[in-house]
């Protein structure tokens, strides 16, 4: 393996898209996603990466470049934030549906308003819907490792769908800390050129983005989502090599101490690893506690999901995004619906924290579970989602 | 696990600094975190940096509340911030003063333990202006131990080229003069 570096993470996040030899990149700066395409611009600039860099007025033409780049064959990295997603969601939605394997970095962060540059999940659940493949890290790491995965994913062309990489705004990208390089052998070994199933190409015409009049469009949809469900082995597959080469094992739902715990959190992203502190210290206490973290988002791991939450008594899903008029946050929602049919099914407790950067300390997490235990054993009930820490 | 808070203005090199350590560290094979106090950055403004130092990996990303040390780059801003906010019982606060130990706790009704050394004078001499930031990481190691002072050469000529050795220099020297309570 390559060499263990501490630098921020947004650098080696910038760094592993270089060692990934990707062909255009197209962004439209944003805080705080700034740190990784700045230094891209300049790998860029100084010739460390043969590639196109883009510089655009919008991240609506950001993702417009990235369409037309990737249906030539080119391997295509982006990277955004908030409003940047808000403003390119019309072609987020397109490219999912063009079948084209973007990749792109978010680097979370809360919409407006109020203005907010600071971290939540508020961006990336306004689009949970849009086709892609969406996984979220801890940190990184994972961001580095996440980044070759994501490319290895998206392009297989069994798959051949785009992929978003959640990196919590500033808890992460803002972060120095150490971070294991892959070696060029191994990301060659890992990460095969980029051949796609179909590409424009003036000697060999094809249509994409084509108008879907009534008579097919529910049809189109149709294999869309299948395409969507069906990557769910080659992400398997993408883990399980990823393993084999670096020793790092990713699942698609993570699980610390989950086994015969009676309460269970759920966590996505940066939060995960200090709510580990906090089950640790509950344990320590005697109480019967563990963790779920939820890796890929979409597809969404059904399977996994119910086997490693199997037993608990109550989830308590940390949200950090308002689903504004509805039942809590949109996590939360989620689960119980999937969990609806099982029997003995656990109460889920819903905790919305961490809105634009609000730290959330594991004395927090402590007193959240405190809390949920003292609630009441009802399945649902609208009072069951709580704002933590909300001045009324 | 050692967790230090550092206080600055915006445009002082409290968040660099906070890197710079934090890079050594991990290059001295240890974990290590550092971050800066997330928000519009303001020249002048009170800036607060973060450093954690661990053996083993490190989980915690929240902010660090209750700092074993808390480093004070500005002494300015002791009016205007309370500093030893949260800091633990038995940690020590580290200024940037030309005052004597006795003077600055007086002054300031300080009563946790204080180190001080004259950063500003040191970094003017060897830097040729008063950015006592990496001058300030010397006093840090001296108190803390956290790092070999010699892992932090390597990270400055990295980070800040030819002027890498001028910093070197008067972190150096900042280490060889700072003045610890109860030492």
């Amino acid at each position: 393996m390559g060499e263990r570096v501490g630098l921020e993470v947004s650098i080696a996040a910038a760094e592993a898209v270089k060692m990934a030899n990707v062909d255009v990149i197209a962004a439209y700066p944003i805080t705080p996603q700034t740190h990784i395409v700045e230094h891209l611009a300049e790998v860029v600039a100084d010739g460390e990466l043969d590639a196109e860099f883009i510089p655009v007025e919008s991240e609506h033409s950001a993702m417009s470049v990235c369409c037309g780049s990737s249906a030539v064959g080119a391997r295509t990295f982006t990277c955004t934030s908030s409003q940047g997603l808000a403003l390119m969601n019309e072609i987020v939605f397109i490219t999912a549906s063009m079948r084209l394997p973007v990749v792109m970095v978010l680097a979370n962060r809360s919409l407006s308003g109020p203005l907010s540059i600071w971290n939540d999940h508020s961006d990336v659940m306004s689009i949970r819907d849009c086709g892609w493949i969406q996984v979220f890290v801890e940190n990184g790491q994972e961001v580095f490792d996440h980044i070759m995965f994501a490319f290895r994913v998206a392009e297989s062309q069994k798959v051949s769908l785009p992929l978003i990489v959640n990196v919590d705004g500033f808890i992460l990208t803002h972060v120095i800390e150490p971070v294991e390089f892959w070696d060029a052998e191994t990301v060659k070994n890992y990460l095969p050129p980029f051949k796609p199933v179909n590409r424009l190409h003036p000697d060999n015409p094809v249509t994409m983005g084509a108008f879907g009049m009534p008579g097919i469009y529910t049809e189109t949809r149709k294999a869309q989502d299948s395409a969507l469900i069906e990557a769910k082995p080659e992400i398997l597959k993408a883990w399980q090599e990823m393993a084999d080469l670096t020793g790092r094992h990713y699942k698609p739902v993570e699980s610390y101490h989950a086994e015969g715990a009676e309460t269970l959190f759920l966590t996505m992203g940066s939060i995960g690893e200090t709510v580990s502190v906090a089950v640790d210290e509950l344990r320590a206490e005697g109480k019967s506690v563990g963790q779920l973290s939820l890796r890929l988002w979409r597809p969404f791991p059904f399977e996994e999901f119910r086997q490693a939450a199997a037993g608990a008594k109550r989830i308590i899903v940390l949200d950090r995004a308002v689903s504004m008029g509805g039942q809590g946050g949109p996590v939360a929602t989620e689960i119980r619906s999937v969990l609806y049919k099982e029997k003995n099914m656990p109460v889920v407790t819903n905790f919305l924290c961490g809105l634009a950067g609000r730290d959330v300390t594991v004395e927090d997490y402590k007193a959240m579970f405190e809390k949920a235990s003292k609630m009441s054993k009802r399945r649902v009930r609208e009072e069951d989602y709580i704002l933590y820490g909300v001045r009324e | 696990m050692l967790e230090v808070r550092l206080h600055g203005r915006g445009g002082q090199g409290a968040v660099t600094s906070a890197e710079l350590v934090a890079e050594a560290a991990i290059n001295e094979g240890k974990y290590a975190q550092a971050f800066p106090s997330f928000g519009p950055e303001r020249r002048g403004a009170p800036v607060r940096a973060f450093i954690r130092v661990d053996d083993g990996p490190i989980l915690l990303r929240n902010e660090i509340d209750e700092p074993d040390v808390v480093l004070v780059l500005d002494p300015t801003l002791i009016r205007v911030v309370n500093v030893t906010e949260g800091l633990k019982k038995g940690g020590i606060v580290i200024l940037n003063t030309s005052k004597s130990i006795a003077e600055i706790k007086k002054e300031y009704g300080i009563t946790a333990k204080v180190a001080t050394v004259n950063a500003t004078r040191i970094a003017t001499e060897n830097l040729g202006r008063p950015i006592a930031n990496t001058t300030m990481m010397g006093a840090l190691i001296k108190v803390t131990s956290v790092i070999a002072i010699e892992s932090l050469q390597e990270a400055f000529g990295h980070r800040f080229g030819k002027l890498g050795e001028k910093n070197y220099k008067s972190c150096q020297m900042a280490f060889g003069e700072t003045v610890m309570e109860g030492r």
